[in-house]
């Protein structure tokens, strides 16, 4: 087998008119954290959407395990589903369930644990996330938007997938409190030895987190490599967009 | 000029008929989704108790009021040519055939259409129905199959309650306001009693509640775009689901009672 786990050849993907995907390759290894940065709207999030199979592309091909994903039935997608955890940009927490039943829900209604295992289980992984017991029988919205983070990097991990997707995982966040949930990603892929996919626009989550980087413009990887590469690279696009500037060849659509 | 009209026309067109395919191609899914595990127990448990028990004082409401009417209108009406005595039995016809089960559907597409709308609505918009899928449940038999399930098999309860509470408006009003013998009442109102006046209303109540469970669903399903979005979606949940009942009403009772 291939050390690859993602693979991903000529993705495209439009809504309407609005070509949002144009050409994506990109290659995922084993165990490696790559992140995708880029300007709002480029098409990030549409690109994982399509990985995890709830947006279907129009064209292309994306191998997981080297295993087509794109067109299979929903029982597969499901199957392919257990295999990954995603920690939303808004969290995403069922606001009908209490904390500790959000952190064990993949465990309760697909490992098929019983009750008092999972709520163990769900414990243990919220402490590992720097949450105290007490907070498993909170509800979400009683819960600060750090807290909420945490817990859904909880839930995201509590399943031991294999690889786990960060939508915009400081967005909304103090530097801080990122530093620590950037701290908290990095331990936790780690310490499962999965394959992290992030996207950010986010470039000290982003230097922190990455052992790759591949920017994404105009619905096509423009870009990628280490982080040390990143600060000597000459492409224009890549600079403006880690310094930040509003002048360069990147036109910011009004 | 004529291809600026044809565009015009098209559009809507064209958006109606897209729609109308989405809308099916839910409506097959959902159901083809309640005859395959898994089932969650507990989800259909919690909606049968929001969409059944808690709409009980609505209903209850809604039909001994209009059971209470229909006697004193009967009564006005049939005073004229000397029929007081059908009140009982035009009291029974139109609580258990039409009364109980539209209105209790209306008040029900308006209380549980819109919730069930607005609580998937914000489920989709905060992403709850993504993070759904990709913890490997399907988001069809998580929230859409309990709902379905529980309000076609709710409602026609609840309409059957309906009509008891309804007739007995009637009874309430034909007695202590009207001046009907009580015997008599009864007498008549279970002698008029036909098992096919209970089966119409029970039918009518099992497709008004798969109606309001779909309409509730789906539009909270499609919302997009925050919390505007979240509210057009119940607008048009309830706004489809009671036209849906009227419609749907005229139908049955077509198929039922047209010679």
């Amino acid at each position: 087998m291939s050390d690859t786990k993602i693979k991903i050849t000529d993705l495209h993907k439009a809504f309407g008119r609005k070509v949002v995907l144009d050409g994506v390759d990109l290659e995922i290894k084993k165990g490696e954290s790559l992140v995708v940065i880029g300007g709002s709207g480029t098409g990030k999030s549409v690109l994982i959407k399509c990985i995890q199979g709830i947006l279907t592309p129009d064209k292309g091909s994306i191998l997981v395990d080297d295993e087509e994903v794109v067109g299979v039935s929903e029982k597969e997608k499901e199957k392919l589903h257990s295999k990954m955890g995603m920690l939303f940009q808004g969290g995403a927490l069922f606001d009908s369930l209490s904390v500790w039943e959000n952190v064990a829900f993949g465990l309760l209604e697909n490992k098929k644990m019983d009750k008092k295992n999972a709520k163990m289980e769900a414990i243990r992984v919220l402490r590992q996330v720097g949450l105290a017991p007490d907070v498993a029988d909170l509800s979400p919205s009683e819960l600060s938007g750090g807290m909420q983070k945490r817990v859904g990097l909880a839930r995201a991990i509590a399943t031991r997938p294999e690889i786990i997707f960060f939508d915009e995982p400081t967005t909304g966040l103090d530097p801080i409190m990122s530093d620590v949930i950037n701290g908290l990603i990095i331990e936790s892929v780690k310490g499962l030895g999965a394959t992290a996919l992030t996207i950010t626009h986010d470039m000290a989550s982003a230097r922190k987190i990455a052992d790759r980087i591949a920017m994404l413009y105009k619905g096509k990887i423009i870009w990628q490599g280490t982080v040390k590469e990143l600060d000597k690279t000459n492409n224009e696009y890549v600079r403006q967009f880690i310094n930040g500037s509003s002048e360069g060849p990147i036109k910011v659509e009004v | 000029m004529i291809q600026k009209f044809l565009r015009k026309l098209g559009k809507p067109l064209v958006k109606f008929f897209s729609s109308l395919g989405e809308l099916s191609i839910f409506v097959i899914r959902s159901v083809a989704n309640c005859f395959m595990p898994p089932f969650y127990i507990r989800n259909f448990l919690r909606q049968v108790m929001d969409i059944g028990f808690y709409s009980l004082p609505v209903v209850g409401l809604t039909t001994i009021f209009a059971g209470m009417v229909i006697a004193i209108q009967s009564y006005s009406g049939f005073s004229r040519f000397g029929a007081e005595s059908a009140v009982a039995s035009v009291v029974l016809i139109s609580v258990t055939r039409e009364l109980a089960p539209v209105l209790s559907a209306l008040m029900v597409a308006g209380r549980i259409g819109a919730a069930m709308a607005a609580e998937i609505g914000t489920m989709r918009v905060t992403e709850q129905i993504d993070a759904l899928t990709t913890l490997s449940t399907n988001p069809y038999k998580y929230l859409i199959t309990p709902r379905i399930v529980a309000a076609v098999i709710v409602l026609p309860l609840l309409v059957l309650i309906g009509d008891v509470i309804g007739i007995f408006g009637g009874y309430v009003v034909g007695v202590y306001q009207l001046g009907f013998n009580p015997a008599n009442y009864i007498k008549s109102t279970i002698d008029n009693l036909e098992a096919l006046d209970i089966t119409t209303g029970v039918v009518k109540a099992a497709v008004f509640g798969f109606i309001i469970a779909v309409m509730g669903c789906y539009n909270g399903f499609k919302s997009k775009g925050g919390a505007q979005g979240v509210g057009d979606a119940t607008t048009n949940a309830v706004v489809s689901s009671s036209i849906l009942i009227l419609i749907f009403n005229y139908i049955i009772t077509g198929m039922f009672f047209s010679k």
